[in-house]
C-alpha cells in the first residue's frame, strides 16, 4: 500500500510526539516534586492538543516541548552542582568558586 | 591517540535522605533509588570531551559491584563511553569492598586495556573517601593530577589546574597519568532517553576480581555507623531587649 505523502508526514509527526512523550516520561521520574506530580501535568500538556491537526502549529508544539526538556535538563543539572557545592564547600566567600557559579549560570 | 579508562561507582542518588540502620552497621540501601556518583559523571563527562576533541581514542567505562553495577554503566555508556567493564563482586563482598580493593582493580584493568589515562571521580558520595585515584597512582606508580578543575592537553603532556586550599594549583604529569575530577572541571551531560536504548547496544564485558588476581579480604572493620547530631530547636524571644540580652549571654554580641 502506498502512503500519500500527507499521510506519510503524519506518520513522521506521530513518531516524533510520541518520542518526546517518552522523553518527557523518562526525565518526569526524576522530578524534584515527585513522579505523581509530573505525570498528571505532562498528559494533561498533550492532551490540550490532541485535536491540532496543522502541521505547522504540531511542528511549534513539538519545538516548545523539546525546550521543555533542555530546561529540565537543565533544572536537574544546576540543582545537582547547588547541592553537591553546599555539601563539599563550605567557604562562600572563595572567589574562584562564586566566579565559576556565575559562568554557569550565564550558561545556561 | 589515548585510551581513557573512566572508573564509575554506583551510590545512593544525592536527593535521597540517607537513614542508618537501627543496628549501626550501616546505612538503609534496600528500596532506595540509585544513580551515578556525582564525581564520576564529571570524569565521564571529561573523558568523553577528550574524545570529541580527539585528544582520546576510545573511553572504557569500569564499575565494581552486583550486577546493578550494570545499570551506572549503561549510563557511562549513554554519556558517550565507547564500552563498559563490569568487575562483579557479590553483595556480600561488596559491603566489605574498600578503596584499596577497587584501585588494585582498576590498576590491573588499566595495564590489560593498555589505558593511557584513568580518570576517576575525586571521591564517591557514599563512603567519602578520597582515596581510590590516590592509590591507582601509587600502584600504578603513575603520575596523578588530582583535584582536577581544568585539564589541557600539549606535546604529549596533561596540564591540569588543580583545586588546592585557597586558590589553584597549575601542574604539568606526563603520560600514563592518573586524575581526578573536582566539581568544577565540568558541566556534565544528562543521559537521554534515546542515548540510553543506543547504549544497551555497545559492548560490557563481565570479569571477576578473581580473574584479575585482586583479593577483596577487608582491611577495614566498620564499628558503627551513627546519625548526625540533629538540630537543637530555637526559642522565641518576646522583645528585643531578651533577646539582646540572651545574645550578649551566649556570647554573640
Amino acid at each position: 500500500m502506498m502512503l500519500t505523502l500527507h499521510q506519510a508526514s503524519n506518520m513522521a509527526h506521530r513518531n516524533r510526539v510520541i518520542n518526546l512523550y517518552k522523553s518527557l516520561v523518562h526525565l518526569g521520574h526524576d522530578y524534584p516534586l515527585g513522579w505523581d506530580y509530573f505525570r498528571p501535568r505532562l498528559k494533561a500538556a498533550f492532551m490540550k492538543n490532541k485535536d491540532v491537526k496543522d502541521p505547522e502549529k504540531i511542528e511549534q508544539l513539538i519545538a516548545r516541548g523539546n525546550f521543555v526538556v533542555k530546561e529540565i535538563e537543565t533544572l536537574y543539572m544546576l540543582k545537582k552542582y547547588r547541592t553537591l557545592k553546599k555539601r563539599y564547600y563550605s567557604s562562600e566567600n572563595d572567589l574562584t568558586i562564586s566566579e565559576f557559579t556565575k559562568k554557569i549560570e550565564s550558561d545556561l | 591517540m589515548a585510551r581513557v579508562l573512566v572508573g564509575v561507582k554506583r551510590v545512593i542518588d544525592y536527593a535521597v535522605k540517607i537513614r542508618v540502620k537501627p543496628d549501626k552497621s550501616g546505612v538503609v540501601t534496600e528500596g532506595v533509588k540509585h544513580s551515578m556518583n556525582p564525581f564520576d559523571e564529571i570524569a565521564v563527562e571529561e573523558a568523553v570531551k577528550m574524545k570529541e576533541k580527539k585528544l582520546a581514542a576510545e573511553v572504557v567505562a569500569v564499575s565494581c559491584g552486583p550486577s546493578q553495577a550494570q545499570e551506572t554503566l549503561r549510563t557511562a555508556l549513554a554519556m558517550g563511553a565507547d564500552r563498559a567493564i563490569h568487575v562483579e563482586v557479590s553483595g556480600a563482598e561488596y559491603e566489605t569492598l574498600q578503596p584499596i580493593h577497587v584501585s588494585k582493580i582498576l590498576a590491573k584493568l588499566a595495564q590489560d586495556e593498555k589505558a593511557d589515562i584513568v580518570i576517576l571521580g575525586k571521591q564517591a558520595i557514599d563512603d567519602d573517601s578520597n582515596q581510590t585515584a590516590q592509590m591507582v597512582a601509587g600502584v600504578l606508580d603513575w603520575p596523578q593530577a588530582t583535584y582536577a578543575s581544568k585539564v589541557e592537553k600539549k606535546d604529549g603532556e596533561l596540564h591540569v589546574t588543580r583545586e588546592i586550599d585557597g586558590g589553584l594549583e597549575n601542574i604539568k604529569v606526563k603520560l600514563p597519568a592518573v586524575l581526578s575530577a573536582d566539581l568544577r572541571l565540568n558541566e556534565p551531560r544528562y543521559a537521554t532517553l534515546p542515548n540510553i536504548m543506543k547504549a544497551k547496544k555497545k559492548p560490557l564485558k563481565k570479569v571477576t576480581a578473581k580473574d584479575l588476581g585482586v583479593d577483596l579480604a577487608p582491611r577495614i572493620q566498620i564499628i558503627s555507623v551513627e546519625e548526625p547530631p540533629v538540630r537543637q530547636a530555637g526559642s522565641i524571644v518576646g522583645d528585643v531587649d531578651t533577646l539582646v540580652s540572651k545574645l550578649k549571654e551566649s556570647g554573640h554580641v
